[in-house]
């Protein structure tokens, strides 16, 4: 394991021993080929990618860094903010839960209608938001079928639809795919040996789970905590259909967004913009680093488990 | 995917007969999760469809306006992923075979329309697309007003979708790619080599074959996202039928107009059009998984 | 054995965290103030998109006006959107206590339902409409296009920006005024009128959603040669937001856009929050309210502030719905329903 581990840690070493092994340049392309390629890749990242994130901040600070900070005081940007944050926090954990659970009984175990249900944890990322947003309304609506059950008297039996409730649980449904679909292939490629001689020796079930199996898949777990994270703060078509568009009450900060900027306060709209490109920056190097290392988790399993 | 997994474990009926717990727990929770949070609401928005009276609800999936808007979201999601398809191989290549200063931040950064909002992609892409913005500006300079009016516009125009889709795409082309290039050996290359191919019967001949599985289920996916697509593609999009008005907006102006179950009847269409995708996917993902011979997802 | 019975209970297990999750997605709402059971001190106005402005200030003044006559802290959260959605929100169970709209169907839709009581436009003065509005044309500066009336929008070459009308009120009045104006010019009939407002259609380039995004099409994307919209929309672009850049060219003659208000019936009473509601909803007859009506460009009904704010409204011949197409819900059910006239005019080109 540990020289399995030296061997493939260092990637670009790697590479550089094997263009001297082939002066001759069988497998590249001639030079200006190379050149042009990276050009080609290098600029359309920078002006199809980069160019965006540029305007963001050049948009919000087009009025001085003074409107930019209060776009971001003002009360309504602040609770849109808390209201974003206490979503994220109430859904994060829930959907890790459920991404290992659903990793340990698929990876782990074989029953019928397994690939129907890998697959019915997927659906969500191809569900267009405004769909999985309409189906919540439905389902909790007053004039829905189920009105008997949700509603009485006039009100909510549980205050869901167009109430802090109803953006959580459409933030659930458009996010509970990532912790999932990151955890089943690295812990199919694993593969439960490590656990079975730890329970053979003796541990209990839930020994194994925390100190067995959780190390092994520790990085795979942030990197799905981080996506399903980044998504749950961004989303807007699903919360803008179950949200009453209240101000300082039911506005996340995508929704508050629109309003500014709808609303022609371009600053104040690229202010908010800003900080969550500032986040969805933060997520990429997280990302990047977490992706790394659970490549190396993979492959290292692969390489022992041969 | 998943088979290639299993049969390295000894075949269990229902999970009992294993020394592994939890399965009852986990399976128990996953199948109420899912239940709970996609089976019902999705039962509940078909049933919803079907408490209209049928001919109702036909007429406003195949309006005019409901198929102009299919024709302009397969249309430019299609073009979209073709657009990533070339440009997604060219930057996979890039980063996987040659070394260039920058090279690592250029290929976090190509994970950007994943983690950026959607809604900030949007209005980001709208300003910069808008006639006063600064790609907008450009192309309203080179190709006139008349040809800007006539159907050149970037914002508010068929052209202004399909970047907008073309931005959220690209991750998805690019990331299938890279592992399978990754992972190609270049013995195989060097082998073409001695026996005199040129570099491009090589590129043809050796590397596409094993590539196009990934290729096409990258396109797929790119394919898949974009034409469900809402956050980032409204505020570029236009409600003007037939030049910028894709599917998702014609479910949120139905939706605005608080017409729910034709909105519904809309929505269960894309709802096929998703699980069709899934299968693509999967069926893509099973040649995949035959060409390069490794278990990926 | 052991494992059996180990393994039936997880089952239950698994439910128990199930509901435990739930249990805190829900109580998550209840934290917010929302749903304060007696003797609210908060209500919700649902409001349609362009009156933002308005509605923030008058608020704000209501809050002081309540503060001062009945010694209590009172909040009035405001929810703004397409002034259909709004409708359609509250009878799905937005928990609005008011509905301030900019057309009449859209509280009569609650109506129907019974969420508002039947009399709801004779229980206040005025049609229930504190103050009106009507359709302009707002052009860029020194009106390069020669826009001056009606029939200078369907010219070829000229491009529009109006708001979707299947979706907003602006796009519905200008619509029906586009509509009244053929009807009255010399041998104007039906067909006529649909001819040219299908021609009007046809220069339209961008259709937002909403009054709002209409605006910011015009203003910021820089779209179209000019802009339909409310005429409190287009004063507050030329007076406040953009002054010296765009002129509002008035047409010959427009409509008269009536914006009704309702306090709705069965959320108040669920909520208990009547008194506070209806308060809110009379003080915009008040004078401090018409004048903060008056300064956000709305024409308001009180003669005297309507007099003082003379020279800022314009005065054209303005058609009333109820004149020319026989009250709104006729006008609806003919052009805006599903396959009404609106939808044969609005086609794919």
């Amino acid at each position: 394991m540990a020289t399995s581990a030296t061997t493939l840690e260092p990637a670009p070493p790697q590479e550089a021993p094997r263009r001297r092994r082939i002066p001759r340049k069988a497998t590249t392309e001639p030079l200006w080929v190379r050149l042009l390629l990276i050009t080609i890749a290098v600029g359309f990242i920078a002006g199809f990618l980069l160019m965006p994130l540029f305007i963001i901040f050049k948009e919000s600070l087009l009025k001085g860094i003074r409107v930019y900070y209060d776009a971001l005081e003002n009360p309504h940007a602040v609770s849109a903010i808390k209201l974003t944050l206490l979503t994220a926090a109430i859904v994060v954990p829930l959907n890790t839960l459920f991404g290992v659970a659903a990793a340990w009984a698929i990876s782990r175990f074989s029953f019928p209608g397994k690939r129907a249900l890998v697959t019915l944890i997927d659906l969500p990322l191809w569900v267009s938001p405004i769909v999985a947003g309409l189906m919540f309304v439905i389902l909790f609506g007053r004039q829905g079928l189920l009105n008997s059950l949700f509603w009485s008297g006039g009100k909510q039996v549980f205050p869901i639809l167009f109430e802090p409730a109803g953006i959580v649980i459409a933030t659930l449904f458009v996010t509970f795919p990532f912790v999932a679909r990151i955890l089943i292939p690295l812990m199919q490629a694993q593969g439960s040996a490590e656990e079975e001689a730890a329970l053979t020796l003796g541990a209990r079930g839930w020994q194994t789970f925390v100190y067995i199996t959780l190390p092994k898949i520790k990085w795979g777990l942030f990197y799905g905590i981080i996506l399903c994270n980044a998504r749950a703060i961004g989303e807007f078509g699903a919360v803008s259909a179950v949200s009453g568009h209240i101000q300082g009450l039911t506005n996340t900060i995508p929704l508050h967004i629109e309003l500014m900027y709808n609303s022609s306060q371009m600053e104040a709209a690229f202010a908010l913009a800003s900080i969550l490109s500032m986040l969805a920056l933060l997520t990429l190097v997280l990302k990047s680093f977490f992706g790394w290392q659970a490549e190396r988790q993979a492959k290292e399993a692969l390489e022992s488990t041969p | 995917m998943s088979d290639a997994v299993s049969s390295s474990i000894p075949y269990r009926r229902f999970g009992n007969r294993t020394i592994l717990p939890g399965f009852h727990l986990s399976l128990g929770y996953t199948l109420i999760y899912v239940s709970l949070l996609v089976l019902i609401p999705m039962a509940f928005l078909v049933a919803k469809v079907f408490t209209e009276p049928f001919a109702a609800t036909w007429a406003k999936i195949t309006s005019d306006r409901a198929i102009a808007s299919y024709m302009l979201s397969f249309g430019a999601s299609g073009i979209a992923a073709l657009i990533n398809g070339v440009f997604g191989f060219i930057i996979a290549w890039v980063l996987v075979r040659y070394e260039f200063p920058g090279r690592r931040f250029a290929d976090a950064v190509v994970d950007l329309p994943f983690a950026l909002p959607t809604a900030v992609a949007g209005i980001s892409l709208a300003v910069l697309y808008g006639k006063n913005g600064t790609f907008g500006e450009w192309v309203h300079w080179a190709v006139g007003p008349e040809a800007w009016r006539a159907g050149w516009a970037t914002a508010n125009s068929n052209i202004g979708v399909t970047i907008a889709l073309t931005f959220i795409g690209l991750p998805f082309v690019v990331r299938t790619l890279q592992p399978v290039l990754e992972d190609l050996s270049t013995d195989i290359e060097e082998a073409a080599a001695c026996l005199g191919a040129t570099r491009w019967q090589t590129f043809w001949r050796i590397i596409v074959p094993a590539i196009l599985p990934a290729w096409l289920t990258g396109m797929t996916l790119a394919f898949g996202r974009a034409v469900g697509e809402f956050g980032s593609v409204i505020f570029i999009a236009s409600g003007v039928i037939g030049r910028g008005e894709i599917t998702p907006l014609v479910i949120y102006t139905t939706l605005e107009e608080g017409l729910y179950s034709q909105a519904a009847a809309l929505g269960a269409v894309m709802l096929v059009f998703s699980f069709l995708i899934l299968v693509v996917v999967s069926l893509l993902q099973a040649w995949n998984g035959r060409v390069t011979g490794s278990a990926s997802v | 054995m052991k494992f059996r019975a180990l393994s039936l209970s997880p089952l239950r297990r698994a439910v128990a965290v199930i509901a435990a999750g739930l249990i805190a997605v829900s109580s998550a709402s209840v934290v917010t103030p929302a749903c304060a059971a007696e003797e609210p001190d908060q209500i919700l106005n649902a409001s349609f998109d362009v009156a933002r402005e308005l509605y923030g200030d008058f608020s704000t003044a209501f809050s002081k006006h309540y503060k001062a006559t009945a010694g209590k802290d009172v909040k009035v959260n405001l929810s703004f959107g397409g002034s259909s959605k709004q409708a359609k929100s509250i009878l799905e169970g937005m928990q609005a206590d008011v509905a301030t709209m900019n057309q009449e169907t859209d509280i009569a839709t609650l109506a129907d339902k019974d969420y508002v009581a039947k009399n709801w436009r004779t229980r206040l003065p005025d049609n229930a409409a504190p103050m009106t509005s009507t359709i302009a044309i707002l052009v860029r500066k020194g009106n390069p296009k020669g826009i001056k009336d009606w029939a200078d929008l369907v010219k070829p070459g000229v491009e529009l920006v109006i708001p979707n009308p299947k979706t907003s009120g602006n796009g519905r009045y200008t619509y029906l005024a586009a509509w009244a104006y053929t009807l009255r010019s010399p041998g104007g009939d039906e067909a006529k009128a649909q001819a040219f407002v299908t021609t009007l259609f046809n220069n339209v380039v961008v259709l937002d959603i909403g009054g709002r995004g209409a605006t910011t099409s015009f203003i910021t994307k820089g779209q179209g040669d000019a802009l339909l919209s409310f005429e409190n929309e287009l004063l507050l672009i030329t007076k406040k937001t953009n002054p010296g850049q765009y002129e509002i060219v008035y047409p010959s003659v427009s409509i008269l856009a009536e914006l009704p208000v309702s306090v709705v019936d069965t959320v108040v009473d669920a909520r208990g929050s009547r008194k506070l509601a209806t308060a809110y909803v009379e003080y915009l007859w008040s004078p401090e309210g018409q004048r903060i009506a008056a300064s956000h460009y709305y024409r308001p009904r009180n003669k005297e502030i309507a007099e003082e704010n003379k020279e800022l409204f314009a005065s054209i011949p303005l058609v009333s719905v109820d004149d020319v197409f026989g009250g709104w819900p006729k006008a609806f059910k003919t052009h805006f329903g599903d396959g009404g006239l609106f939808d044969q005019v609005y086609k794919k080109k």
